[in-house]
């Protein structure tokens, strides 16, 4: 499987990466840790005739942890936030999300940004940020803005983003209470058949606060108000998480792949789900 | 056609120059141009890890890796492990206990073991088996590759230990 | 002197023989990455080839514009059938009879077929080149189906004349290929007619593919200087490649030379003759130029190959009590676009007739039914003898859907039905004779093993945990007896293109004692360079260290059928020996000139001749060798070298038991295998590292074709489980441990009693894993349910049985 030709760029700022946009239009993209991308290069289902490798620009590397906040720079790898003390104290739900993502090597070279960037239905960093309340920030020739993640995703490979913007980190509030990410899949390497984020700040015996978002049950992650909302004010009782299922249940439509049809994944949903409010209540 | 463009990487401690599309993908750039064939092409699609090698000190699949994206950087791979005089913990046990068979797979195993043993020197089996699970065998079913990882993690400790 | 000191375990432990746990001579080269595949192989001048292939099921094809691909730079030639034409290489004949398209000519009948092959300066030239070739295709109606295709006005082989008988006896309508029917039909219908109990399902094996992890390729290069055509390939029988180029190309046999490198697992896989292979050869003989090709995964898996698809429609017929008195068959084969299955030429369903399983069933039928569709053509053995897998998962699922119908333990079941080991040599019905076997023996050390009765009332309880709402979890005990039939096999009734399938070695033993043989057959990691030395270290007393064992260049090796269907050990392991023998009934001679007694008056110890009643009068296989090339012995010719070709006398017959444990969660369909033993027995055991390896890598396969690995279709023929995201090989994290155990029976024909083991696991495991999740919805009502199993049938199963509430 070999590519079609392109031209290679590796510039160090990001001005060069924003003209190289300007004008290459739509013929140029951006690559990160390449392992969406370089794939579907592969298979000639992308063609990218101009290539601009972010590796080399400046500001996109590092995790920040401080005043409540943390911040994800566009470069960081799945394998950094794995290996980072700092955010597996502060937001234990990345690397719990982080470790069922592909693989160690794919995980080395995979990055946040890339992954919350690509826009296809089966990455599970965009439930996860939109569980967390994220922002992106995009830079463009216009100069930079942010974009919350539950307002990010369009349709499958369709964003917010516009193409001649990069996105550059992902921050949030560091999360508050229980925690769980919990994905159904094949096998190894394999993307969710169905998988759920979730957060749950508990107060006393109920639920304070509560946030939820599945993966892949959708052409865009599904962050479920109505689901979250059930939750909050009650002990979390068999009612309450009935209400929850029903509201996600509500939001959600997945399509019959080799994973399985309609009504698997539905139900599948609906047990991932209830395992991970579970899981998240019991560390909460 | 985009113009073929400057590659400079360290191989195996050997600095090595040459003139690529940056297309070429890093697999086929030790295959064929610095005839390093120990890495294979299994899939071609980042899952069976046939084609790892280390960059920059990170096990990586050489398939899904443009030549471009690596220019500048240091790689290792099963050539670079052990010599025939010389060979590593790992490829001595992954013989000793029968850990490969057709060893199609196999220079992609041990490159990813040497790694998972430097990031965790003393893995259980169930992290032997979630740390080598980016790698494919179709032959050995595992349960040997993973007996071998254990045999040589212990033996790399012991000498550690004699050593101190 | 050192010898006298040694005991005679010192003796046999430094030969390093039978029953020697001895590691691999192989693994220094490959644990370095030294190993030598097809694609390491780079040749001066090499052009890269590479496949234009049809995004259609089933589509006429109106044009081929190429134009536009050889105009790019680089590009040398584009081949499409017209080019082929001329020398009648468009079309290939299989293994099967049948004949099939190297390059698409005038249509195509599968997605991914080859049309056009592209030979380019390099890879990447070339993957622009295919872009670049324009096909005008016109789609035509697809069918996926083999009950809809007996049935559908669409013909899909233009080719085949109507009416006409196939390679195979009669067809019943166009898309139809051959009947086979073995068995007394008229008796079998009649018992079921009568018998106190039947029990019927159809059980589906699903198409699936050996998918080793190297895929095919071949190097072509032809030397037009010498005349010489040198081919490089993945081949698991070189000699087989040599003779069908020779008889397709007309250059002599003498000119031809395939060599099989190293090769990275073949599973079946690599027995066939694909288009890749003639098109490098042609591309070869075209340019003048070494050509390579090597396919990509996705390639792999849409075109090269497939394995099983067969409907198994069954019957079997049974007392009360539970004895079996009949066993009814009908299969329907999905054979794809062209039937290229790779079987023993007068065994269209391979041995398939090996269907009455372990047991001892006095009649029986089977009828078998090839059919075309719009798939892939193919059909191998994957790790297995010819259609043996499908025949024993056939009838393990049917003695557990028989002791559903009788309502007794699936275990007892099988007990009563054993053949008795007092039976054997044991004739089936379906007329196998089978050599050997203690049934009884190795059953109940399996079920002793894992406490079988502990586990069914384990499982008792769990069903009635679940009924309680206390767990969501069931739990299946998988259980499987099989036989296998391998080692095909006798010439008298086994050749493929009408070469029969015996195999052979070739020994010479060097001055200084050490030698080299060479044989027909070729390693995919079964480790041959490390076991064949073992045989012939037992055989003529020289350390295995000193033996170098070599396959796989056809200038070298004598001619043999190669390796699949676990035919080495009992085929070209029997030739070892035999040559082996031949090597010693020699040195004895020599012997017993050197020791100056006649030649009845020494025997063979071990490793040395010792002169009857003397042991300390001896010459050691060493010092023979040596003799052999220094000494003018009276009535001998100097040297000492022998060639084996052996010619079977019957197919061995390996057995097996093994258990699965299983617990299945019902709500997400994910099982999980809590436990699994295996108990192999092989016969005579020649290295039990490697017997227990294959036993391991067998069952992973099994694990994966059971549990979701499959080559799946969409209605327009599309394939879609194209990638390993979809094709299901199981990673080290799903894959669990296993227990292996063994009782050993020798086959009482094979020189040294060893009846292979490569392929058992396969066989054994794929029912055993089945049966494990079946068996967990027994106890709600469940009789069969079809493969894969991955977590949605699974689900599906659970759910129709009404367990989700
Ligand atoms: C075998 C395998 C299994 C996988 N399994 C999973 C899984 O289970 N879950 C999962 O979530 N992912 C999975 N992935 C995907 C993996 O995590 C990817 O690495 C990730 O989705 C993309 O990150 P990347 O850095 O490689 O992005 P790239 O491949 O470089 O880029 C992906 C897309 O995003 C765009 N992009 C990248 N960075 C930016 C940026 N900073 N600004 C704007 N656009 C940008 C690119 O232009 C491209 O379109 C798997 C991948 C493989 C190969
Ligand atoms: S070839 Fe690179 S992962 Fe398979
Ligand atoms: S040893 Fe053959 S694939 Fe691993």
């Amino acid at each position: 499987m070999i590519p079609a030709p392109f031209e290679y760029y590796r510039p160090r700022e990001m001005a060069a990466v924003l003209a190289l946009l300007a004008e290459h239009g739509d013929e140029a993209r951006v690559m990160a840790g390449g392992h969406s991308l370089i794939p579907m290069m592969k298979l000639r289902m992308a063609e990218v005739p101009h290539l601009i490798d972010l590796q080399d620009v400046e500001g996109l590397s590092g995790i920040t942890v401080s005043g409540g906040e943390i911040r994800l720079g566009a470069m960081v790898t799945q394998a950094e936030i794995i290996d980072s003390k700092e955010l597996a104290q502060a937001a234990p739900i990345l690397r719990e999300a982080a470790l069922q993502i592909a693989d160690p090597q794919v995980r080395a070279m995979g990055t946040v940004g890339g992954n919350v960037a690509n826009g296809d239905p089966g990455n599970d960093m965009p439930g996860l940020m939109q569980c967390l309340g994220a922002r992106f920030t995009l830079v463009g020739p216009e100069g930079e803005r942010e974009v919350a993640a539950r307002d990010f995703y369009e349709a499958a490979y369709m964003t917010e983003r516009d193409d001649d913007e990069v996105l550059t980190a992902v921050a949030f509030a560091v999360p508050e209470g229980g925690y769980a990410y919990e994905k159904q899949k094949r096998k190894i390497g394999d993307y969710a058949t169905a998988a759920a984020a979730v957060q749950i700040r508990r107060e006393g015996a109920s639920c304070a606060a509560a946030s939820i978002a599945m993966t892949n049950l959708s052409d865009t992650p599904v962050w479920s108000e109505a689901a979250a909302e059930a939750l909050v004010g009650t002990e979390l009782g068999p009612e309450a998480i009935e209400a929850a299922v029903t509201a996600m249940l509500a939001e959600i439509d997945p399509s019959e792949d080799n994973r399985g049809p309609v009504e698997f994944k539905r139900h599948a949903a609906v047990v991932i789900l209830r395992r991970a409010i579970a899981r998240a209540w019991s560390r909460a | 056609m985009p113009d073929k463009m400057h590659v400079k990487l360290t191989v195996n401690g050997e600095a090595q120059e040459f003139l690529a599309e940056p297309r070429e993908l890093l697999i086929y750039a030790l295959r064929e141009r610095l005839n390093l064939t120990g890495p294979h092409v299994g899939c071609d699609t980042s899952h069976c890890g046939a084609c790892t090698v280390i960059v920059d000190g990170k096990t990586v699949k050489s398939c899904t890796l443009f030549v471009a994206q690596a220019n500048g950087a240091e790689i290792t791979t099963i050539e670079g492990l052990g010599s025939p005089d010389d060979l590593s913990p790992l490829q001595r046990a992954f013989r000793e206990h029968h850990g490969l068979q057709c060893g199609f797979c196999t220079p992609g195993m041990i490159t990813r073991a040497t790694k998972l043993l430097e990031e965790n020197p003393t893995p259980t089996e169930e992290e032997v088996r979630f740390g080598m699970a980016g790698n494919l065998c179709r032959c050995t079913g595992y349960q040997n590759i993973v007996k071998s990882i254990l045999a040589a993690a212990a033996e790399i400790n012991a000498a550690k230990e004699a050593a101190e | 002197m050192k010898d006298d000191v040694e005991s005679r375990e010192d003796r046999t432990a430094g030969l390093k023989g039978l029953g020697c746990a001895r590691r691999r001579v192989e693994d220094l080269r490959f644990t370095q990455g030294k190993g030598n595949y097809v694609d390491d192989i780079k040749l001066p001048g090499m052009l890269h080839g590479d496949f234009v292939r049809s995004p259609y099921a089933h589509a006429r094809i109106k044009s081929i514009d190429a134009s536009a691909a050889l105009a790019l730079d680089g590009v040398v030639a584009v081949l499409t059938a017209e080019d082929l034409a001329p020398l009648g290489l468009h079309w290939m004949p299989t293994l099967a009879g049948d004949k099939q398209m190297v390059l698409a000519d005038g249509k195509v009948l599968f997605q991914g077929q080859e049309v056009a092959f592209v030979v380019a300066r390099d890879r990447y030239v070339a993957a622009d080149a295919v872009e670049l070739v324009e096909v005008e295709y016109e789609d035509l109606p697809v069918i996926t189906d083999p009950f809809e295709s007996l049935k559908s006005d669409v013909v899909l082989r233009e080719d085949l004349e109507p009416g006409a008988d196939g390679a195979h006896g009669p067809r019943k309508h166009h898309n139809h290929i051959f009947t086979w029917e073995v068995g007394d039909k008229e008796t079998t219908e009649q018992v079921l007619e009568e018998a106190e109990v039947v029990a019927e399902e159809m059980v589906y094996y699903h198409r699936t593919h050996p998918c080793p992890l190297e895929t095919c390729g071949a190097v072509a290069s032809m030397d037009k200087v010498n005349g010489k055509l040198t081919i490089y390939g993945t081949f698991q029988a070189p000699h087989a490649v040599r003779t069908v180029v020779s008889l397709l190309s007309g250059i002599e046999e003498h000119n031809i030379r395939v060599i099989s490198p190293d090769i990275g697992g073949g599973f079946g896989n690599k027995v066939g003759v694909y288009p890749g292979y003639v098109c490098s050869v042609v591309a070869s003989i075209v340019t003048g130029k070494p050509v390579k090709w090597v396919e990509d995964r996705m390639e792999n898996l849409m075109s090269t190959a497939f394995a099983r698809d067969y409907w198994m429609q069954g019957k079997i017929a049974a007392t009360r009590e539970g004895k079996i008195t009949g066993l009814w068959c009908h299969t329907t084969a999905d054979h794809g676009g062209f039937d290229a299955c790779a079987d023993p030429t007068k065994f269209p369903a391979g041995f398939m007739n090996i269907c009455t399983g372990s047991y001892d069933i006095p009649v029986a039928y089977l009828a078998v039914d090839g059919v075309y569709t719009n798939k892939a053509p193919g059909g191998v053995s994957y790790r297995c003898s010819f259609r043996v897998t499908e025949a024993i998962y056939f009838i393990e699922r049917m003695i557990e859907v028989l002791a559903i119908k009788l309502n007794v333990d699936a275990a007892e079941l099988r007990r009563i039905n054993f053949i008795r080991k007092d039976q054997f040599p044991y004739q089936s019905a379906l007329g196998w004779e089978y050599d050997s076997g203690d049934y009884h023996t190795a059953w109940d050390k399996a079920l002793a093993a894992v406490d079988y009765k502990g586990l069914r009332e384990e499982q008792a309880q769990r069903v009635e945990d679940f009924k309680a709402g206390k767990t969501r979890k069931l739990m299946g005990v998988g259980l499987t007896f099989f036989t296998e039939i391998v080692g095909a096999g006798p010439v008298k009734n086994c050749d493929i293109l009408g070469l029969g399938m015996f195999d052979s070695c070739e020994i010479r033993i060097h001055p200084t004692g050490s030698a080299i043989a060479r044989l027909g057959t070729i390693s995919q990691g079964q480790g041959h360079a490390t076991t064949f030395a073992q045989i012939l270290a037992s055989e003529i007393g020289l350390p295995a260290d000193s033996i170098t064992i070599e396959e796989g260049d056809t200038d070298t090796a004598p001619y043999g059928l190669g390796t699949y269907g676990s035919r080495s050990t009992p085929v070209a392991g029997a030739a070892t020996a035999m040559a082996g023998r031949k090597i010693r009934a020699k040195a004895q001679m020599i012997a017993a000139y050197l020791l100056e007694v006649h030649d009845d008056d020494v025997e063979f110890d071990i490793d040395r001749f010792v002169v009857k009643g003397a042991p300390e009068r001896f010459k050691t296989m060493k010092e023979i060798a040596f003799a052999a090339y220094n000494q003018a012995i009276p009535g001998i010719e100097p040297g000492l070298e022998a060639v084996s070709y052996y010619d079977p006398p019957n197919m061995t017959y390996p057995f097996g038991a093994y258990v699965c444990v299983m617990d299945i969660d019902v709500d997400t369909g994910v099982p999980e295998i809590r436990r699994f033993y295996a108990l192999d027995d092989c016969g005579t055991r020649i290295n039990p590292m490697i017997i227990e390896g294959q036993v391991h890598g067998g069952l992973t396969e099994a694990l994966a074709v059971a549990l979701g690995q499959e080559i799946a279709y969409d209605d327009l023929g599309n394939v879609k489980t194209g990638t390993l995201m979809d094709f299901f090989l199981p990673t080290a994290w799903e894959t669990p441990n296993y227990e292996t155990d063994h009782t050993v029976t020798p086959s009482p024909h094979h020189p040294i009693g060893a009846k292979g083991v490569g392929e058992s696991p396969h066989v054994g495991g794929v029912p055993c894993f089945s049966n494990a999740v079946n068996d967990a919805f027994r106890a709600f009502g469940l009789t069969h349910t079809q493969m894969p199993h991955d977590h949605w049938r699974i689900w599906k199963t659970a759910n129709r049985l009404g367990l989700h509430g």
